[in-house]
């Protein structure tokens, strides 16, 4: 499923609102996880998941290619955990 | 410094973006989420541009050890639902 089919599905059972509606909100809730995240903020949705920032310090690398040692540099990484909610309902 | 947001500052942010109401906008946040859900329990993938791809995994049994004991235990198979955050996003939060 892709951000316009989930638009989609969502317009056919809400006609009261306009598809541009239902786009932005589905626009706005992602764009606040992001800006949250960006903040370095967590998102937490019970029985859905959690979305957090994780630090990934520095380590020495490989170019597989060339097998070229390199030096990667620390970095922030989004990350989702799913939920005890969500684990339960894919393994039932 | 670091906060957690739920589902409440999300439909919040819904209510003030597009003046739905607080009932509606937590609604639509609620549909949204169970719509990607059922998704996932038919294991599909979803794929939100400029947010990410989550994916359901099988894996497969395999024997691990208890960490505090050491005691060998099966793992039963299960799916797992993964994220692959977008380009974009992965940039955002390294600014």
């Amino acid at each position: 499923m892709t951000k316009s089919e989930l638009i989609n599905m969502l317009a056919t059972e809400n006609p009261e609102l306009y598809h541009r509606d239902i786009e932005r909100i589905v626009n706005t809730i992602f764009e606040t996880i992001c800006t949250s995240l960006e903040k370095g903020d967590r998102i937490e949705l019970r029985g859905f998941g959690a979305f957090s920032v994780r630090e990934h310090g520095a380590r020495k690398g490989r170019n597989p290619r060339t097998g070229e040692p390199v030096d990667v540099a620390r970095k922030n990484v989004p990350y989702f955990k799913m939920g005890k909610g969500m684990r339960d309902r894919l393994n039932k | 410094m670091s906060n957690t947001l739920t589902r409440s500052e999300i439909a919040q942010a819904v209510h003030l973006e597009i003046g739905l109401s607080r009932n509606e906008s937590s609604k639509l946040v609620e549909d949204v989420l169970e719509k990607m859900t059922e998704c996932f329990v038919k294991g599909e993938h979803v794929k939100l541009s400029s947010f990410g791809t989550f994916s359901v995994r099988s894996k497969k049994e395999r024997i691990g050890r208890n960490p505090k004991t050491g005691i060998e235990a099966r793992i039963s198979p299960r799916r797992v639902l993964s994220f692959h955050p977008s380009i974009s996003l992965r940039k955002r939060v390294n600014k």
